[in-house]
């Protein structure tokens, strides 16, 4: 089964503690990390994806430790980043074999691989396009499908709907749902909107560093009494603030 | 081994696209030197002859002499320029990208470094055709024996702003690079006059300027220009390509977690 391990992970920017001994099995299927801004949560992301090295615990590929397997991972995992990394000065399909490129992936492929995901997120008509021509939505549409076109069995998205009008981040949410039941994907969403959160996904509330609570939404929210993700969180966090 | 290549491929030609998106780019790194050969060594022609020295076989122009000079100064010039798009490429994330890349990091840097240098050795040719139209005599076959010297000294110029975009946290501060690395490297150096003319009046300035290892890719490609290897110059710039290499690759996988 395709999962991610993370044992007993803590992590400090100096002497200020980011993460503190977090534990997690992350499975196939759509799984989400819920935080208000600060929480860890792109500290988490970076420490799975290998951007930041990790100083205390393990994060595993099923087997696979990222420190020391981390090429074999990357064959593997699907990122799409917090902050934009499409590179302006190439087109949109220029963005797509180049990143397909970097793994391996001829340019004939990549198109084909592509051809699907371009229909659905409505880039076909683009494809020639100046990637700095495309407005926010397009471009974070871009960057997903990019993440896909190597079949990754991991899929990282952090805060990947920040800025979109409701409708694309609707078509985005809806885009990858169905793309994760086709294809058993083990994915992982991080967010601070609780509308994103379906009944079905499995739900972790990161809050200060810590995990404070983690299952399938449906059941975490019926064990605390909550109508709402909403309610959930603030009964949790004993807070109130808006997210 | 066919994913690797396209990899290596797909590095040099998003250079090449990138380079070819910013054309004044290369108008700039043409008219610098130009404006050196047109207008500062024309002026200095009848001040500065040039006696009789390896690896010129007789007396010649200013002109002539200060033409591997400014090939180098374009290589030194691309190989910042590459430095200040990485520093880019970080601000902007597309650096991510790369690094999300399963081949390694040594193998990345190699492809990054080519495609600087073949950037470079583009810009240099160019420069050298136009070199004709003020009677700057080069043999063809000169041109082919300086190839893999300016490939050389792109390397090791490549591998050196590579260290040094590690080192820059921010785009602004890209002009320090030019008073404490360009125009000290390229001003303390062969490239406008030889040692020999610079020992006559500072004996510490003709130390500084042998010890600089630009002066070697600047002797390295002009005896190359000539059809003539020099050795020395050769193992030095062999030498720091190795060793600036290394520290290149050390401070790219360094990226990762910056």
């Amino acid at each position: 089964m395709p999962n991610i391990h993370v044992e007993t992970l803590s992590h400090h920017y100096g002497a200020k503690p980011a993460l503190h001994d977090i534990k997690l099995v992350i499975k196939p299927g759509f799984n989400v990390i819920l935080g208000p801004n600060g929480a860890g949560k792109s500290t988490l992301f970076s420490l799975l994806t290998g951007i930041l090295p990790t100083q205390t615990g393990r994060v595993l590929y099923e087997q696979d430790d990222i420190k020391t397997h981390r090429r074999t991972i990357m064959h593997r995992l699907g990122v799409v980043f917090q902050q934009p990394t499409l590179d302006l000065n190439l087109s949109v399909q220029q963005n797509l074999t180049y990143f397909g490129a970097l793994h391996g992936i001829p340019q004939p492929n990549v198109m084909q691989q592509c051809a699907e995901l371009l229909t659905a997120f409505g880039l076909v008509e683009r494809l020639n396009d100046g990637t700095r021509s495309l407005n926010q939505g397009h471009r974070r549409r871009l960057e997903i499908i990019r993440a896909l076109i190597h079949q990754p069995q991991y899929l990282l998205l952090d805060e990947a709907t920040v800025g979109l009008d409701a409708d694309t981040r609707q078509l985005v949410l809806n885009t990858l749902r169905d793309y994760v039941e086709a294809n058993n994907v083990t994915l992982l969403w991080t967010t601070h909107l609780m509308d994103e959160v379906h009944m079905s996904d499995a739900l972790t509330l990161l809050h200060k560093g810590r995990i404070k609570a983690q299952g399938n939404t449906q059941a975490l929210l019926t064990q605390a009494q909550c109508h709402s993700v909403f309610d959930w969180y603030c009964a949790l966090t004993q807070t109130v603030e808006a997210m | 081994m066919t994913g690797w290549f396209t990899a290596f491929i797909a590095i040099n030609q998003r250079e090449l696209i990138r380079f070819w998106h910013n054309r004044s780019r290369l108008l700039s790194a043409l008219v610098r030197p130009l404006l050196w050969l047109l207008v500062f060594a024309v002026g200095f022609r009848s001040v500065l002859g040039i006696s009789i020295m390896p690896p010129y076989e007789t007396y010649i122009l200013y002109q002539e002499y200060i033409v591997p000079g400014l090939c180098a100064m374009i290589v030194l010039f691309n190989s910042m320029q590459n430095s200040l798009s990485m520093v880019y490429d970080r601000e902007m994330g597309s650096m991510k990208v790369l690094l999300m890349s399963p081949y390694p990091s040594s193998f990345l840097l190699f492809a990054k470094l080519f495609a600087s240098a073949v950037l470079s050795l583009l810009q240099v040719l160019i420069f050298i055709a136009l070199c004709f139209l003020v009677d700057v005599d080069i043999h063809f076959t000169g041109i082919l024996w300086a190839t893999p010297a300016i490939f050389m000294t792109a390397f090791f110029l490549g591998a050196l702003g590579i260290i040094l975009a590690n080192f820059i946290k921010q785009l602004e501060n890209f002009a320090g690079i030019m008073n404490f690395v360009i125009f000290p490297m390229f001003f303390m150096s062969s490239a406008l006059y030889p040692l020999w003319k610079i020992r006559e009046s500072s004996e510490w300035l003709y130390w500084i300027c042998y010890y600089n290892p630009f002066t070697h890719g600047v002797e390295l490609i002009r005896f190359a220009l000539y059809q003539q290897i020099n050795t020395s110059a050769f193992f030095v710039i062999l030498g720091v390509t190795v060793i600036f290499s290394t520290f290149a690759l050390l401070t790219f996988r360094g990226q990762k977690h910056a």
